[in-house]
């Protein structure tokens, strides 16, 4: 009666299973392999066709001679590389510290946002205004005016130091930007895990903290790490305060404007590269553990 | 020869074997039902039989073409297998009247006035035409799982797939998805269901099939396996149900 048993028991680990693919079973996994390799074939093909058609036509331009004694010239490349790398220590250092702030000021906005009730309005107002304000003047701008502007003031007890007032502009202009991020995200959980919450008799203030927000975070995270990876190319454009800051940009400007080649800015663009991917791999990982990416047959 | 003939399918889900050298055949008008305890296979079989898993072993032939193959065209397969979930799975951002012309708009390129047409004349079956234009999400949940029915139809299956689709209704929304179900055996649609609905089961079905441990433990026409089991564990799962009261 019990059919199955002496194939062993499904769903019974302790029973070995006995179960040896059929030779139908067989021929569809060597067709499945041989489609496999048929389109690694065709990608590799198709990689080196196109690669090989670009190259051939920048190396086949006019001012290509030219353009690789200005841009592309190793050995002044070397020579400047380490200079450069120096300087995108400060970089990573702004990045890890406006970072971490801009994460503490988002979050603290989005909660702001999303409060019901008169009572907040004021609140809101402000946050509302701050977000409308600081997503729309061009980040460029804002570093200008707070570098430049508030030092101009003379107010004693307020830091003269361009370089802070650089980051407290990256600061409020990506935390505008991340706070529509999580904001999103705390919008996105479905009411019924706030009745959930408010059910079991938490407030409004413990129903966020602990079933909203853990929520929220776990569905931007992939949106946060990408505003988090233009944070560190961002943070190069504090070389417009001048020599305050001799981060990656500054050092490569530098150079250049004394040899006229523009190398250091390769240079600097390709650590710049060098710098994100880790970081983009990281944030593709944490999309994949999720599931989000290439989940199943359909 | 069955419009669809499954033997030796196994799948599992890493160390979980969740069919083993399953066999079962389902002729043309057919109704059969898939009765069994939560986890005994029936919807990874339905899933199956619609290609939205990929089988381990063993073999699907719909209609004389051998589906697990992976030559053929699976979305072209599952064009023709209408299928309906639990949980209704309409597109909340389309109105009633979008998803159900979805598929043959962008799979059959049929033209958008034609296709309004026929979800049109599906919706007036199931009686949903003033709803076209709606959001499923103001629908109750009988209606939206009428507009689901509705939505497999339209592309003329040859075969319908049914997964607990009454699960998730409230008592008094189950009868009008039942009722149209009938309406579909009646007019000799193919139907495979998963149900937990042992009345709706010895009502429509030519044949019920009990799952246990992967495979068919027991499959005869209703009065026998729901009267009058033979396996134990059909006997054991029955009287699990009658204790429960559900039928």
């Amino acid at each position: 009666m019990s059919t199955s048993l002496s194939k062993g028991t499904p769903g019974n680990p302790e029973t070995p299973d006995l179960w040896t693919p059929s030779q139908l079973q067989l021929d569809r996994t060597a067709y499945r392999q041989s489609r496999t390799i048929r389109s690694i074939a065709i990608a590799v093909i198709s990689t080196v066709v196109l690669v090989g058609l670009a190259l051939w036509g920048i190396l086949g331009s006019a001012g290509w001679p030219r353009f690789q004694k200005a841009f592309l010239d190793l050995s002044y490349g070397k020579e400047v590389f380490l200079d450069i790398l120096g300087g995108l220590w400060l970089n990573i250092r702004l990045m890890l510290v406006c970072g971490i702030c801009i994460i503490v000021l988002a979050m603290l906005v989005a909660v702001v946002r999303t409060l019901r009730g008169p009572v907040f309005f004021p609140l809101r107002a402000l946050a509302t205004a701050y977000t409308d304000l600081f997503r729309g003047v061009p980040l460029i701008l804002v570093l200008l005016l707070l570098g430049f502007g508030v030092p101009s003031l003379r107010i004693d007890w307020l830091p003269r130091d361009p370089l802070i007032w650089g980051c407290i502009s990256l600061i409020l202009v990506y935390g505008a930007y991340v706070s529509e991020v999580f904001r999103a995200g705390i919008e996105s959980v479905h009411p019924s895990q706030r009745a959930a919450a408010r059910s079991l008799g938490l407030s409004h203030g413990k129903m966020m903290r602990h079933v909203v927000v853990p929520q929220a975070i776990r569905r931007v995270m992939p949106p946060l790490l990408n505003d988090m990876v233009a944070l560190q190319k961002d943070t190069g454009l504090l070389y417009v305060l001048g020599a305050v800051a001799y981060d990656a940009i500054l050092r490569a400007k530098i150079e250049t404007a004394q040899t006229f080649n523009y190398t250091p800015y390769v240079v600097a663009g390709l650590l710049f590269v060098l710098l994100t991917i880790p970081l983009t791999r990281f944030t593709d990982w944490i999309a994949r553990r999720q599931g989000w990416v290439g989940g199943g047959l359909v | 020869m069955s419009l669809l003939e499954i033997s030796g399918l196994r799948k599992s889900f890493g160390p979980n074997v969740v069919l083993n050298d399953f066999n079962l055949n389902v002729d043309a008008h057919q109704c059969v039902t898939l009765i069994g305890a939560s986890g005994s296979g029936k919807s990874t079989l339905l899933r199956c039989i619609n290609l939205l898993e990929v089988v381990e072993d063993g073999q699907i032939v719909l209609d004389g073409t051998d589906i697990t193959d992976p030559r053929v065209n699976a979305d072209e397969i599952r064009s023709r297998v209408g299928i309906v979930f639990q949980a209704f799975n309409l597109f909340p951002h389309m109105s009633v009247l979008d998803n159900i012309t979805l598929a043959p708009r962008r799979v059959r390129g049929v033209s958008k006035d034609a296709a309004e047409a026929d979800a049109l004349a599906m919706l007036d079956r199931v009686g949903l035409r003033a709803k076209a234009s709606a959001r499923p999400d103001s629908l109750s949940g009988g209606q939206q799982q009428r507009v689901a029915i509705a939505r497999a139809l339209v592309n003329k299956p040859l075969l319908m797939l049914f997964d607990e689709v009454t699960s998730a209704l409230d008592p008094e929304l189950v009868g009008e998805v039942l009722a149209m179900m009938k309406d579909l055996k009646s007019e000799g649609m193919t139907m495979v269901i998963a149900t937990h609905e042992m009345g709706f089961a010895k009502q429509v079905s030519d044949s019920v099939v009990f799952l246990a441990d992967g495979s068919v433990a027991e499959t005869g026409p209703p009065e026998q396996v729901l009267a009058d089991p033979i396996d134990p564990r059909t006997q054991h799962f029955l009287r699990r149900i009658i204790e429960a009261g559900r039928l």
